[in-house]
């Protein structure tokens, strides 16, 4: 067993989850299983291979600069409010699930 | 004429000649709907205030004599993880269930301005995370084909409606095979682009580093209509490419004759059905007898590919599902007395079991102590995955596969285990790791009459290659 229940535990606080205890039961015996067939990866030497973050470069950087440079065909000019304006106040509101018709409400943040 | 069975280009010259209108053709899509999709389920919500406005706009510009727009008056279905303005998106989860996007996805924008006519947002599994549509916070959607069985995932629904033609086109996204798989489960034709060929503008993100937009579609022809209507550089997407977009439609037509197409013993080996093979290796036959030269190549990292992939995806939507806390959007548990009490029982209230799992997954994955073994470590390995394919193509022009290694399996079947589920893409998640282009085509049945794909991998901005390898074996 590489997780354990203590484990599962911190990382559903991590994540922001809580998970019943049906669910944590179940995430164990899942997490155990799905890492115990990752734990293939081990039978690969990987000491000299580079780490593959994104696809995108693998085209279009010019690698004659150096650091961020070699990524410009990505860049753009700086444009006054963005691409894309901002929503309008109202807008940006319409989806929340409770305001006070000006500020996100949430519950209290600070206990006393 | 049928009006539920035309392709993307019949559509279009059937309206431009006066044969019948873009209103008319709607309105038999929402009948068609109507009747069909109880059983189906692919249809998560409609528009069609939205759809019949766009298909007066092109009847009018059809009426007065104008050359209509490529799409012009086309029905189309979008995957319900890309934002459409004033229409409910729900990503098939219950968080997002009563969100209604203030902005257009790219991809559906230049459908829509093309003249396509957006019917409605389809089903798919829960932030796209599921090979079988099972995931679904809704309901699952079941296979035209047979009603028993998974339409494949997560683009289910995209895959549904066309193959039980309540839509011409429909527009998917692929992570780790879900436009292909489903293609292939519902004997539709399915493009997965190169990374970066495609705006993902507007898509909710799943993992963002793997997240495709591409099209489903009954032809060849279809795909190549409407990728070249989506794809191109889009600044608010900084990860797509400024590379030219070809005229997908005409390289349609030029000779597969001398093209070298890579076998890869490593995609028939053990799992692969008896029937799936016998049709693959019939197709790759019928290929070979138009003049292509089979060569065999060898992809020796494919059986890292699962355990690589689960762990980058799952890395990348535990954090890119962070943001689901329901403060600006979506779900809120209610009686919540502090902040992160009201995240906690929001998330646990309204995400689905899978999507669980792979947030847990993706978490433990990145937290400290374990990132070196897990997270890095696949990384590295996903650099030899991507070096397999660049090795093979200096050897040849396009991989020919299966597209899984099974036909549609029933409804059910592997619901209990992930990691069953997970294996479903064992031919496909490859490929979303080194972010080259990938087509399924059909070719042929089971004997139960279940559809089988053919897959064809390519270069890097290689689609034409694929689409057209993948239409001279449609029309041969």
């Amino acid at each position: 067993m590489r997780v354990t229940e203590k484990d599962v535990a911190y990382v559903a606080d991590l994540a922001n989850l809580e998970l019943n205890e049906q669910e944590r039961v179940r995430m164990l015996r899942d997490l155990n299983s799905i890492l115990e067939y990752i734990d293939r990866l081990n039978e690969l030497d990987t000491s000299n291979v580079p780490a593959m973050a994104q696809v995108s470069a693998r085209y279009g950087v010019d690698e004659s600069k150096k650091s961020a440079d070699r990524f410009a065909y990505a860049s753009r000019e700086d444009v006054l409010e963005g691409l894309r304006k901002s929503l309008p106040h109202h807008v940006a509101l319409e989806n929340a699930p409770d305001t006070d018709g000006t500020f996100l409400r949430v519950p209290k943040v600070i206990e006393r | 004429m049928d009006l539920n069975s035309l392709t993307i280009a019949a559509t279009r010259s059937a309206i431009q000649e006066g044969k019948t209108t873009a209103t008319v053709l709607a309105e038999a899509h929402y009948a068609k709907i109507a009747k069909d999709d109880p059983q189906i389920g692919a249809y998560l919500t409609l528009c069609k205030d939205r759809a019949l406005a766009k298909a007066g706009e092109m009847d009018s510009l059809a009426a007065k004599g104008d050359q209509l727009p490529p799409l012009g008056g086309v029905p189309v279905g979008i995957k319900d993880v890309m934002v459409t303005r004033g229409v409910r998106t729900t990503a098939g989860s219950k968080i997002l269930g009563n969100y209604v996007p203030p902005y257009d996805c790219t991809a559906v924008a230049r459908l829509e301005a093309a003249g396509a006519v957006v019917l409605g947002k389809l089903n798919c599994d829960e932030f796209a995370m599921g090979s079988s549509t099972e995931n679904s916070a809704w309901r699952p959607v079941r296979n035209p084909r047979d009603l028993g069985r998974v339409p494949g995932g997560s683009s289910g629904g995209s895959a549904a409606a066309v193959a039980a033609n309540m839509a011409v086109a429909t527009l998917g996204s692929d992570t780790g095979g879900s436009i292909r798989q489903p293609a292939s489960f519902c004997g539709v034709v399915g493009l997965m682009p190169t990374y970066g060929r495609v705006s993902r503008y507007g898509l909710i993100a799943f993992a963002s580093s793997l997240d495709r937009i591409g099209p489903l579609t009954k032809t060849m022809k279809d795909a190549a209509i409407v990728l070249r209507t989506i794809a191109g550089r889009d600044p608010m997407d900084s990860t797509s490419a400024d590379v030219p977009v070809p005229d997908y439609v005409a390289e349609l037509e030029k000779p597969v004759r001398g093209l070298r197409l890579g076998v890869a013993k490593e995609y028939f080996g053990e799992g692969l059905d008896a029937e799936v093979r016998s049709a693959v290796e019939a197709a790759i036959q019928k290929l070979a007898g138009l003049g292509c030269e089979i060569v065999p190549v060898s992809l020796p990292h494919t059986k890292y590919a699962i355990p690589t992939y689960y762990i980058v995806a799952t890395a990348e939507a535990s954090s890119n599902l962070a943001r689901y806390d329901g403060v600006r959007y979506g779900y809120r548990a209610k009686d919540s007395h502090t902040l992160a009490e009201m995240y906690r029982r929001t998330r646990d209230q309204a995400f689905g079991a899978e999507v669980k799992r792979r947030i847990m997954l993706g978490t433990y994955a990145l937290s400290a102590g374990y990132y070196d073994a897990y997270y890095l470590k696949a990384q590295k390995v996903r650099t030899l995955l991507t070096r397999d394919f660049e090795e093979a193509f200096k050897k040849v022009d396009a991989i020919v596969t299966p597209t899984s290694p099974t036909p549609a399996f029933k409804l059910g079947e592997k619901v209990d285990d992930p990691l069953a589920m997970y294996l479903a893409d064992i031919y496909t998640v490859t490929d979303d790791l080194a972010g080259i282009p990938g087509i399924s085509v059909p070719c042929g049945e089971t004997k139960e009459k279940l559809p089988i794909g053919l897959q064809i991998l390519g270069k890097h901005f290689d689609e034409a290659t694929i689409l057209r390898l993948g239409h001279a074996y449609e029309q041969n």
